[in-house]
């Protein structure tokens, strides 16, 4: 699964770490996820697509 | 897990150092009292378990750290490390248990089966530190 996550953050200037404290998440799970190396799960997808305030197909989609 | 970054980590850490002090304690004072013959009958065997509980708290520390750990790429992490260290200790000691039963081999106490599995956790960590470097992750 590909995804713009790396984008969406640069578009707001946020380092990983940043992105991972307002995920609540670990700064290693959202280098994991925009390197394509860990999909995330449902409720986490829909986290990061509210957070960003775009619908997750905006996101993520497939290979 | 190397510096314990969250509460969850952290917890697992205190919980091991307390099990790996009992293990000490109750371990010196086995082999001194039991050991020694100073112990016998009922109590003795009470005073043998103590070194063996405290070794399965560590078991349970890490048992709590995977339903504790709130992020869920780290506990993806855990799982797999969790899941090559049962894999390596079971069949390490399958393979031992029929080279001893051939007398190919010398016998080994039952209680390494728990250092076979502090290694293979070690091995997880090795497994799940090439994985990232090559990509594999979440599949």
């Amino acid at each position: 699964m590909r995804n713009r996550l790396k984008v969406l953050r640069a578009e707001r200037d946020w380092s990983q770490s940043d992105l991972a404290d307002r995920l609540d998440v670990s700064r290693q799970s959202v280098n994991a996820i925009e390197t394509g190396r860990y999909d995330p799960s449902l409720p986490l997808a829909f986290k990061i697509a509210e957070l960003f305030g775009l619908p997750i197909e905006e996101i993520f989609s497939k290979d | 897990m190397g510096y314990p970054r969250n509460p969850a980590q952290r917890r697992y850490v205190l919980r091991v150092a307390v099990a790996m002090a009992a293990y000490i304690v109750t371990l010196a004072a086995a082999i001194r009292l039991v050991g020694g013959g100073a112990v016998t009958g009922p109590p003795a065997y009470l005073l043998a378990l103590l070194p063996g509980l405290s070794v399965a708290g560590v078991f349970w520390a890490v048992a709590r750290l995977l339903v504790e750990e709130q992020d869920e790429y780290l506990r993806m992490l855990l799982v797999r490390q969790v899941l090559v260290a049962s894999g390596f200790t079971l069949t390490v000691a399958t393979i031992w248990g029929f080279f001893e039963n051939l007398r190919l081999v010398a016998h080994v106490d039952a209680f390494y089966i728990a250092v076979l599995f502090f290694f293979g956790l070690g091995l997880g960590s090795c497994y799940n530190w090439l994985a990232l470097r090559g990509g594999g992750e979440g599949r």
